[in-house]
């Protein structure tokens, strides 16, 4: 599988966009499984309105920081404020949801 | 930072200054200095290089400001730069933390000497699902210690990941991974934990760090207020495993390790005069030795103070530095009674040759006290230091906690070859005892003061209970205070003389006391 370093959809009426950061070190196993479910969960539940840039930390660790990223992968939603972090491999697709607030808390 | 004086078992200073070789001494195993006053001698030579070190100890024990002490020692004085990864405070807070101690960390950081990560953990702010690792957490600390290159790196607390983070397997086996990571790394490490209940941290940190365990300590009894510092355990290395005193001021830590001290130092030959003719006569006709110790005793009003004053003003007049605590009297109360007999001490004080410490012995507890005079001997490098009266400071601890800190004391002044002089008053007679038990054995040369009555005239009266290694006089002689000074009666030297065994315990003080 490929990492694309951007997936970009256009704007859907019926809501705003989800600008979404994948943070991961190296495409390992955990990184490769994340950013498959990341994807299914967005084309299921953010079609159109989703936008996912892929952070490699191998590549710039110096990006760690700004966003206080501890463990990999994680997933931080930038937009809608205010930012999210969802840690893990996102296997986990109720809590994703909720992480994103697109589902409420039970 | 002023070192040198506190030179314990001949072991190396840390050098101050930068370039020099930051390897300390201790067998095979490589050791990073600190810098730290006291601890690089505990630990004979600092931590063990390259590997990661546990500091525990309570809230507010001093472990950040110590990790610190080793950093912006390691940046300024060992040409090893450090790296700060800070999960509690964040780069500002730190900064303004230390800053108190002369420590400007953003120059630090801007001169690439140190590197200052802070870490944010809010367990609100995260949802956790599936598996992760802390990867990002390495990425940081390589990037940090690839910045500037660093040898020193602190993780400040890093316990505290354990509240932002709700798989503890997981973060369990990444702290082991982690702490294996920095060994491969080669930085010498320094981890900060907090104290738990029956536990040395919380989270159990010294299963994954057990290659040195640092604990601190701060306790208050009676209102006092003392730190301790104790090596629970170093791998590989022999350490001082006592508790040992330590101060937070404004220079940073010191610790006190002169207990650890074998018995080692020098037995110089010269002696000093006391400043009293007549009482060098009785001392073999020298007076004391360098070096030594000198108990005077005696109950209230029996001239101990003035025969102080004698020996700081002869000391003085040899052009030698002279160090004088006061525990009862202000400087000026000193100076002014000590004119009255015809000394006058203020031209030395002038000079610059003499200074006084003036304290309220309750003020600190009593390792402070030990701390403070420590520091102001090896700030000022006495060849001469008078205590009076060292009675005062018994007020302020235990029984046993008394005489270890005089033990530390006296040993300290010996290794760095002072001549001290402790006055010690007696309530009564009868009290002797009690200062003997806690210093006699200490001290070399004791002199006793006591007044008797003749009629209706007070007599005052001057002997030598013992002088180590020396043959002295065994009169108890008959002195006047006049406007020159302490003035011994003739006749009193020429008496028979006796040799010193070099006697350890009290029974021959008892015996002897029970004699006048």
């Amino acid at each position: 599988m490929q990492l694309s370093e951007h997936e970009t959809a256009t704007q859907s009426p019926e809501g705003q966009t989800y600008s979404l950061r994948l943070y991961v070190a190296g495409q390992t196993p955990k990184s490769v499984l994340a950013f498959t479910n990341l994807k299914q969960i967005c084309e299921q539940h953010l079609l159109g309105r989703y936008q996912i840039e892929i952070i490699d930390l191998m590549e710039n660790p110096q990006l760690a920081r700004g966003d206080q990223i501890l463990a990999v992968p994680t997933l931080v939603r930038r937009l809608p404020e205010p930012i999210k972090k969802i840690i893990g491999d996102l296997s986990n697709t109720e809590r994703v949801l909720v992480g994103l607030d697109l589902r409420v808390r039970q | 930072m002023s070192l040198g004086v506190d030179d314990v078992n001949g072991q190396e200073q840390p050098p101050s200054g930068a370039g020099e070789s930051h390897q300390g001494r201790g067998g095979d195993l490589p050791k990073t200095l600190t810098g730290i006053r006291g601890l690089d001698e505990i630990t004979r030579g600092g931590l063990p290089t390259g590997r990661p070190t546990l500091v525990c100890g309570g809230p507010g024990s001093g472990k950040t400001l110590l990790a610190l002490t080793f950093l912006v020692n390691g940046a300024l004085h060992f040409d090893e730069p450090g790296v700060l990864m800070t999960f509690e405070e964040n780069e500002e807070e730190i900064a303004s933390d230390v800053a108190s101690l002369g420590f400007d960390l953003p120059e630090l950081v801007k001169a690439q000497k140190l590197a200052v990560d802070y870490v944010r953990v809010e367990r609100s702010e995260i949802e956790e699902t599936g598996e992760y690792d802390l990867e990002g957490l390495f990425v940081r600390l390589d990037h940090a210690i690839r910045t500037v290159g660093a040898r020193r790196v602190v993780l400040d607390t890093i316990e505290s990941l354990f509240a932002g983070l709700k798989n503890d397997t997981i973060l369990r086996s990444e702290l082991r991974r982690l702490f294996r990571w920095l060994k491969e790394q080669g930085v010498t490490a320094l981890i900060t934990g907090e104290r738990g209940d029956g536990a040395l941290t919380r989270q159990g940190l010294e299963e994954y760090v057990s290659d040195a365990v640092i604990l601190l300590d701060h306790r208050v009894h009676d209102q006092v207020s003392t730190r301790r510092l104790r090596v629970v355990k170093y791998r590989g290395s022999h350490h001082g495993t006592n508790e040992y005193p330590f101060l937070i001021d404004a220079d940073g830590i010191s610790v006190l390790p002169v207990s650890s001290l074998a018995l080692q130092h020098e037995a110089p030959l010269d002696r000093v005069s006391s400043g009293v003719a007549h009482l060098d006569e009785m001392l073999s006709g020298e007076g004391y030795y360098r070096g030594s110790t000198i108990l005077v005793s005696g109950t209230a009003g029996t001239g101990k103070t003035s025969l102080a004053a004698h020996f700081l003003d002869a000391a003085c007049r040899r052009g030698e530095r002279c160090l004088c605590f006061l525990f009862e009297e202000s400087p000026q109360q000193l100076l002014r009674n000590m004119r009255s007999i015809g000394i006058d001490l203020e031209p030395w004080m002038a000079s610059g040759l003499l200074q006084f410490h003036a304290d309220r012995p309750s003020r600190y507890g009593l390792e402070t006290h030990l701390v403070t005079m420590h520091q102001a001997v090896a700030d000022f490098r006495p060849a001469v230091t008078v205590i009076d009266p060292v009675t005062n400071l018994m007020t302020v601890g235990t029984y046993t906690d008394v005489q270890a800190m005089l033990t530390r004391l006296i040993d300290h002044l010996k290794t760095a070859n002072i001549t001290a002089m402790l006055t010690s008053l007696m309530p009564g007679q009868g009290d002797i005892e009690r200062t003997e038990t806690t210093i006699s054995s200490l001290m070399d040369t004791w002199i006793v003061l006591a007044n008797d009555q003749v009629g209706n005239r007070h007599r005052r009266g001057l002997y030598v209970l013992k002088s180590r290694g020396m043959a002295h006089s065994n009169e108890q002689c008959e002195f006047v205070m006049t406007n020159h000074g302490l003035d011994l009666l003739e006749g009193a030297a020429a008496t028979p003389r006796v040799v010193d065994e070099v006697e350890y315990g009290s029974a021959e003080g008892g015996a002897r006391h029970a004699v006048v």
